[in-house]
């Protein structure tokens, strides 16, 4: 076949128009939810169909792609996306945070600072931040309206009266530009502060809630707290064992059935850019049993 | 007590509400001063509801005007107010408390956050001040401390109804409203929560308007009594000269069936 059946990025240039204005918009209000006619995408909603959907209509022919997963290039539907616009679009693809113009992301921002001219798309699975506590759609729109928020502090109360401290590790409320208060999807708490002030265009699609957000370049993104109760990072208190980073997000891996695990960087590209520019091996990490 | 020379806290003037061709209540027109408590009683589908969600500006009248004087000093047209406005009267100055508590707590989260949503809502933002002054309340409404962070749905009724008045009153309001505060509860749960209610309402000098159908309430509450038959106000009066001496034939049948001489 050499005529692909579909157009280029697969969605026609009317839908792929219809979200554009939709990005606009939400460019133009930082942190507030757009709302847009999702498509159905030939894969599942789990599948982040909302963010393949902003992909598809923000690329062009000359943009280089990137797609990650929990922070790695290599898993399943990581790859199934790249395939897609790789097949739909013809672009060129990288893993190296420094070359994409473009990078689809589940649940992660790359441990590399982003620069100037980069759009960053989140796959978003749930984009109301306030839907555990009030479930009415029509009463969280009023909310937002009226930049009423409280329900957050009482989440964040919850968290401290029962666990001491505030425990909400992923999907962490975060402020925008001191007047949406925003779910970054369900990524970790570590990554908030990176959304802060940052150079490159951060845009959120959610398909199965028909919702788009964006945070536009150098936006103050404020995550939520209490003064005796600040936001605080967190990682493992430990080093990758195949790069030795000790300021990069780590996922525990179990690495045998007898219980043997190891922390590695969650951050593939990061962590293979590291051990590829060492000229030594990393010191061997210390402080949790080999 | 309604000797005073300044404005009332909240005026009813000519209030109607029609449901399409049903009526809710016609033509009421009162006023209430700071500090006082004014009881609404009646039969079933008298309008008693009605005109507290009307008072309360949950409900859009189809006639007449509910004027508030708010904290600043300046009477305000309720029905004038934004949403915004409504919301913010609604955690500071006013409270209201529902007689199903569900209603008017959230069930599934602690105690403590249940009191301290609205001192959140009022900017906040100290975890142990916030959880200090919750601790406070729930003394003041005689619920053990060591029960902050148990949700309601472990408390028993009287216990959900007082933990709904201290999260009505945390923020000091000047007006609360009351839809029945003691239906539903045991007769020796209901005193001991009358008792409370009285405590409260004196210290804090409330003013309170309150719904019920139990003339003993009234009796034990309020300064004033409306007394209400269709939709409309038949007596009026200082409780204990109504309750006493009623005037009206109607008033005196509910007065004799219900706390016979
Ligand atoms: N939402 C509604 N739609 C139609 N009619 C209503 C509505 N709410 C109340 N009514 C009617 O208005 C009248 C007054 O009702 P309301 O609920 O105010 O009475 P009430 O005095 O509070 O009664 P109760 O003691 O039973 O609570 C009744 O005839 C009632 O049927
Ligand atoms: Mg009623």
């Amino acid at each position: 076949m050499n005529a692909p059946a579909y157009n280029f990025a697969y969605l026609d240039e009317q839908t792929k128009r219809m979200i554009r204005r939709a990005i606009l918009k939400a460019i133009a209000i930082p942190g507030y939810q757009v709302p847009f006619a999702s498509r159905e995408m030939p894969m599942p909603y789990g599948w982040g169909t909302g963010g393949v959907q902003v992909t598809a209509s923000i690329l062009g022919p000359n943009d280089v792609l990137k797609v990650i997963d929990q922070g790695s290039d290599d898993t399943t539907n990581a790859v199934s996306i790249r395939k897609f616009f790789q097949r739909t679009a013809g672009v060129a693809t990288t893993t190296h945070t420094r070359d994409a113009t473009v990078i689809q992301t589940r649940h992660r921002i790359p441990e590399q600072a982003l620069a100037e001219g980069q759009v960053l798309v989140f796959q978003v699975p749930i984009p109301e931040p306030l839907r555990f506590l009030e479930p009415r759609e029509t009463e969280t729109r009023r909310m937002h309206a009226l930049a009423d928020y409280s329900l957050m502090h009482l989440k964040l109360y919850e968290d401290i009266a029962r666990h001491g401290r505030i425990s909400t590790s992923y999907a962490y409320p975060v402020k925008v530009q001191g007047r949406y208060v925003m779910d970054p999807s369900p990524t970790p708490k570590f990554d908030n502060p990176k959304m802060n002030d940052c150079a490159a265009l951060q845009l959120f699609g959610a398909g199965r809630e028909k919702r788009i957000y964006a945070i536009p370049p150098y936006t103050a993104v404020v995550s939520l707290d209490f003064e005796d109760h600040p936001f605080e990072r967190y990682r493992h208190d430990a080093r990758c064992e195949l790069c030795g980073a000790d300021d990069s997000y780590l996922d525990e891996v179990i690495t045998d059935d007898r219980g043997g695990r190891m922390f590695v960087c969650s951050d593939t590209d990061y962590c293979e850019a590291r051990r590829a520019t060492a000229d030594k091996p990393h010191a061997v990490p210390q402080g949790y049993p080999a | 007590m309604t000797i005073s020379r300044e404005e009332p806290l909240l005026a009813a003037e000519g209030l109607t509400r029609w449901y399409g061709r049903q009526l809710g209540c016609r033509d009421v027109s009162f006023s209430i001063y700071e500090g006082e408590v004014l009881a609404i009683v009646g039969e079933s589908g008298s309008g008693k509801s009605t005109l507290l969600q009307l008072l309360s500006a949950q409900l859009e009248p189809s006639e007449g005007h509910v004027r508030y004087r708010m904290r600043d000093g300046v009477t305000r047209d309720l029905g004038l107010l934004g949403e915004a406005e409504r919301r913010f009267l609604f955690r500071t100055d006013w409270g209201y408390v529902h007689q199903d508590a569900a209603q008017g707590l959230r069930m599934s989260v602690s105690a403590g956050a249940n009191v301290g949503e609205r001192l959140m809502a009022n900017g906040w933002r100290h975890y142990g001040r916030i959880r200090a002054t919750a601790e406070t309340w729930l003394d003041r409404v005689e619920i053990d401390r060591g029960r902050i962070d148990d949700t309601p749905r472990t408390y028993s009724g009287g216990m959900r109804q007082r933990l709904q008045i201290a999260r009505n009153l945390v923020t000091e309001p000047r007006l609360v409203f009351m839809d029945e505060p003691t239906g539903g509860l045991d007769v020796s749960v209901q005193a001991r929560l009358l008792d409370l209610l009285r405590g409260l309402v004196t210290d804090l000098g409330l003013a309170a308007i309150v719904v019920t159908h139990d003339l003993a309430v009234a009796r034990l509450l309020s300064h004033r009594i409306m007394v209400m038959k269709g939709g409309q106000v038949i007596e009026t009066g200082l409780t204990d000269q109504v309750l006493d001496d009623p005037q009206e034939p109607y008033t005196q049948l509910l007065v004799a069936s219900i706390l016979p001489a």
